[in-house]
């Protein structure tokens, strides 16, 4: 890829800029962890440590049980690659809430920045398109940034989004890392006390 | 091969009964003959949003996220598919989700299909290994209490459980 790629982290915050609490988030693996927590503390996002593959089936179930909200599975290549039959299961599940931001760095970037099969060529938009999602977007720049976020509060989805980002990476912003206490945390803020007592 | 049929109970129709009962939401499925049935009234069902998985992996992910958005979830699938759901169970237990399986058994009683073997006499041990909660029923009698168990266990004590219907009550598959 010789396109211009965009910064990682400030390209996250743009998008989140001027998030609202219709917004639920679901984010991981590692990085794309730390590029939300960065943007802001927030008990409506989500993240899974571990689990790989699993951000957009929990964005999924999630968008289903709460139509009335919009839903944002925020990963990266790696972890998208390794349940990349949540694709096609989406499409056909066609949760208009949704929205899958993949962050692709072309890398694995949390062991060690091995090169990852998107730098290799392999085409997430076009798998997504293949899919048949309704929208597929690929993200080289800020105006693209700026249509997806605001496609992400109105979009007829399911929508899939490439952010094509430069492979830096940028510092760790640790959240909390118990996802029992996420889990609690994410519920009593979306559902009040039912979400603790249930 | 009828002679026991007429005096069964209708197992199948008491698993969508029971999920009913149980107030699940979301029924996700890889699809297995021995839960057509359930997977069909499910579908009818416009209370029940049901629909299906390209991969039991996925299964994890989507009920775990059923329950972050505040509904209950079940995932109906067959034996072989449980080795796909091990390394996914680490959200449930990590995060300690209710997540709620019923599977049909394959590789056991009668079985005629040698491959189906290594995922049905596994199935146990993998689950018990990944931190599930593993309930059996062998005989039709059993099952409809063993789902309400079972599920009143996961979403009650936020812990996955896995009720495994024996090969035994769906009958073996028999190839002519």
């Amino acid at each position: 890829m010789t396109e211009n790629l965009l910064p990682r982290r400030p390209s996250i915050h743009r998008l989140l800029q001027g998030r609202t609490d219709k917004l639920l988030i679901v984010a991981g693996l590692g990085s794309a962890i730390w590029d939300a927590e960065s943007a802001g503390e927030n008990p409506l996002n989500y993240y899974l440590l571990g689990a790989m593959g699993s951000v957009v089936p929990t964005a999924l179930g999630l968008a289903l049980a709460q139509p009335e909200r919009r839903v944002l599975a925020l990963t990266g290549d790696a972890e998208l690659m390794m349940g990349l039959y949540a694709l096609p299961t989406v499409a056909v599940r066609r949760p208009a809430n949704l929205s899958i931001v993949c962050i692709d760095n072309g890398r694995f970037g949390e062991t060690g920045k091995q090169v990852a099969h998107t730098a290799e060529g392999v085409d997430l938009a076009g798998i997504a398109r293949a899919s048949g999602f309704p929208i597929v977007r690929e993200v080289y720049n800020d105006d693209g940034i700026d249509a997806l976020r605001t496609a992400l509060y109105r979009a007829e989805g399911p929508q899939f989004a490439v952010l094509k980002v430069s492979a830096d990476m940028p510092p760790v912003v640790m959240p909390i890392r118990d996802g029992s206490i996420g889990k609690s945390r994410f519920r009593e803020a979306l559902l009040g006390e039912r979400g603790l007592k249930e | 091969m009828a002679e026991t049929a007429a005096a069964e109970p209708n197992w199948r129709e008491e698993i969508y009964r029971a999920l009913k009962e149980l107030e699940i939401k979301q029924v996700h499925f890889v699809p297995d003959a021995g839960h057509a049935h359930v997977i069909d009234r499910c579908l009818e069902d416009r209370e029940i949003e049901a629909g299906m998985l390209a991969n039991e992996f996925e299964s994890v992910g989507v009920c775990c996220g059923a329950w972050l958005g505040g509904q209950r979830a079940a995932m109906l699938m067959q034996s072989s598919g449980i080795g796909n759901i091990a390394h996914a169970m680490g959200l449930a237990t990590s995060g300690r989700f209710p997540f709620f399986a019923i599977v049909t058994m394959r590789g056991e009683w009668g079985e005629f299909n040698p491959w189906q073997l290594h995922g049905g006499q596994s199935a146990e041990k993998i689950l018990e290994a990944a931190g599930v909660a593993v309930m059996r029923a062998n005989y039709a009698h059993e099952v409809a209490d063993m789902v309400l168990a079972g599920a009143r266990l996961a979403f009650n004590s936020y812990c996955p459980v896995a009720v495994l219907i024996g090969q035994r009550v769906i009958g073996a598959k028999v190839f002519k």
